[in-house]
């Protein structure tokens, strides 16, 4: 065989694998969507559940959604971007912090329904929280805290040795300089990071299965105190736990999950392309 | 002249490596005092000592002693230190601010926040490292715009900003053509009546040019040190002799 078409075999294959990639997605967009379109509506979006799920909306698990992934992340974002700058600027190369480098590491391992239980165990049952929005956000915001920390800490490593180098030579503090030489630069990529791990707070169900979600709450929580409807779970419940509910409805609900979080993926994105355009380094 | 910065006993290591060994000697007010040297002699090493930058680096140590103005160094609060010993690196490092905002950075981090006092140390510095006319009109454009040589002199006027006593050059136009080299030079030459200048450089030539003392420094020691013009036309070591007529190097 000659050299060309061995490489033009090569090419297409490596195209095919690619290609194989991209394929479930559009799939699953395409029939979700191609079921679940007929059910949007204003009506749907924004309406209570009624008469068993059967009718209405799906207005108090959006809602709730949306609460869960704003307490997750006033919890997530503070503790996961203080404990990025403790590691990347202030701490050593020693056994410790490498101990902790090892645990983040693991925690974005730990499976999701791991953390569901460890909610319920301490925020629900022992510091008596009950099953609350406030457990559940604090349940999410522990699970979103690796990748939070991760990206965050490798946004403040691709900033220049150089500008800290300048900033101390004209002589700031290390707080100085991470706060006016560092942090400003690393800012876009943390934010990237947050709103990719929001992504998957939005998604997630066995986390708050124990910690928050109620099956059946035709109305708005009132407090974090509260229970409330999510999304993922009010998918899961309409789908397999209740039979007989309308095909386009469960298409419907999956279709607004799937966009609320399509959604955060892509403002990631242009977040990032609109900072790496801006940057001169 | 007086002394300006006293080196006693200086050893310097990183980890087990000793980069600097037994340094003792004087720095005079208002003079060009170059270092030259073949790399890896503790040129920039000895710099980043004076003014305590290398403490950044985890693995450094010290022993002896250097004095600012009779005063340990040791004992001077550092950030201060930083802003009274300035330094210009070998590459411009503009950082992503503005021309405006890179010149102030030093003097907003120790406190400076009025706005017209800002302006006038902008103007003052720019002036003095001979940039002003070129970069007045865009004071509020990205730094990283400018060109090499403008670049390093933005660095320049940027330590000028911090009011510093004594201004470390390391190796500052190993970066820069010939054209930009003249005009750091002449720079240098310039703020020689109203700062002690420390110069690093590979460029024997540049040493000759404008120092007014030279030390020559070899693996860690300090070989000779005299008046630049005798350690050129009668240095006292063979090795500085062949050093500075380019049988090594």
């Amino acid at each position: 065989m000659n050299v060309r078409t061995e490489q033009r075999i090569a090419f297409g294959f490596l195209f095919f694998c690619t290609l194989l990639a991209v394929v479930p997605v559009l799939v699953i967009l395409g029939i979700i969507a191609y079921k679940g379109m007929s059910a949007l509506s204003l009506d749907f979006i924004f309406g209570m559940p009624e008469s068993g799920m059967n009718a209405g909306g799906i207005f108090p698990a959006l809602l709730g959604t949306i609460y869960l992934v704003t307490g997750a992340i006033c919890f997530a974002v503070p503790l996961g971007v203080l404990s990025a700058i403790y590691l990347v600027e202030y701490s050593k190369d020693n056994v410790v912090s490498r101990l902790i480098k090892l645990a983040i590491v693991n925690l974005a391992g730990v499976p999701s329904v791991v953390y569901g239980l460890f909610g319920l165990g301490i925020f629900v049952v022992f510091l008596g929280f009950g099953v609350s929005i406030l457990s559940g956000s604090l349940t999410l915001g522990i699970m979103i805290l690796p990748v939070i920390i991760t990206a965050s800490r490798e946004a403040l490593e691709s900033v220049p040795k150089s500008f800290r180098m300048v900033s101390f030579s004209l002589g700031a503090s290390r707080w100085q300089t991470i706060r006016h030489a560092v942090l400003p630069h690393a800012l876009p990529g943390i934010l990237t990071g947050t709103i990719l791990g929001l992504g998957r707070a939005a998604g997630e169900t066995a986390p708050i299965l124990f910690t928050v979600a109620a099956f059946y709450l035709p109305r708005l929580p009132e407090s974090v105190f509260d229970q409330t409807m999510a999304l993922p779970y009010h998918l899961y419940v309409i789908s397999t736990q209740v039979p007989g509910i309308r095909e386009d409805f469960r298409f419907g609900t999956a279709l607004v999950l799937l966009m609320l979080v399509l959604i955060l993926n892509l403002a990631a994105i242009v977040l990032r392309y609109r900072f790496r355009k801006k940057k001169r380094w | 002249m007086p002394t300006h910065i006293a080196v006693r006993d200086l050893c310097v290591h990183y980890g087990r490596n000793c980069v600097l060994k037994d340094l003792s000697f004087e720095i005079q007010k208002n003079e060009i005092f170059t270092i030259i040297g073949p790399a890896n002699s503790g040129k920039s090493s000895f710099l980043q000592t004076l003014n305590r930058l290398n403490e950044l680096n985890a693995e450094f140590t010290k022993t002896g002693l250097v004095t600012l103005d009779d005063e340990d160094i040791d004992g001077i609060d550092v950030e201060r230190l930083r802003a009274r010993v300035g330094i210009v690196f070998a590459l411009p490092f503009p950082l992503p601010l503005s021309i405006f905002d890179n010149i102030t950075y030093g003097p907003r981090m120790h406190g400076i926040r009025a706005k017209a006092r800002l302006a006038e140390l902008v103007e003052r510095s720019l002036r003095e490292a001979y940039l002003w006319s070129e970069v007045k009109d865009r004071l509020q454009q990205p730094a990283m715009n400018l060109s090499g040589g403008q670049q390093q002199r933005l660095c320049i006027a940027r330590v000028l900003a911090g009011q510093p006593e004594v201004i470390l050059f390391d190796e500052p136009t190993s970066g820069l053509d010939p054209i930009s080299t003249a005009r750091v030079e002449e720079t240098m030459m310039e703020l020689r009546d109203r700062y002690t200048i420390v110069l690093v450089t590979n460029n024997v030539a540049q040493a000759a040019r404008v120092g007014t003392r030279t030390a020559f420094f070899l693996m860690g020691e300090m070989v000779e040190v005299g008046d630049t013009k005798d350690v050129f036309t009668r240095p006292s070591d063979p090795r500085t002799d062949q050093y500075v007529t380019g049988k090594f190097g």
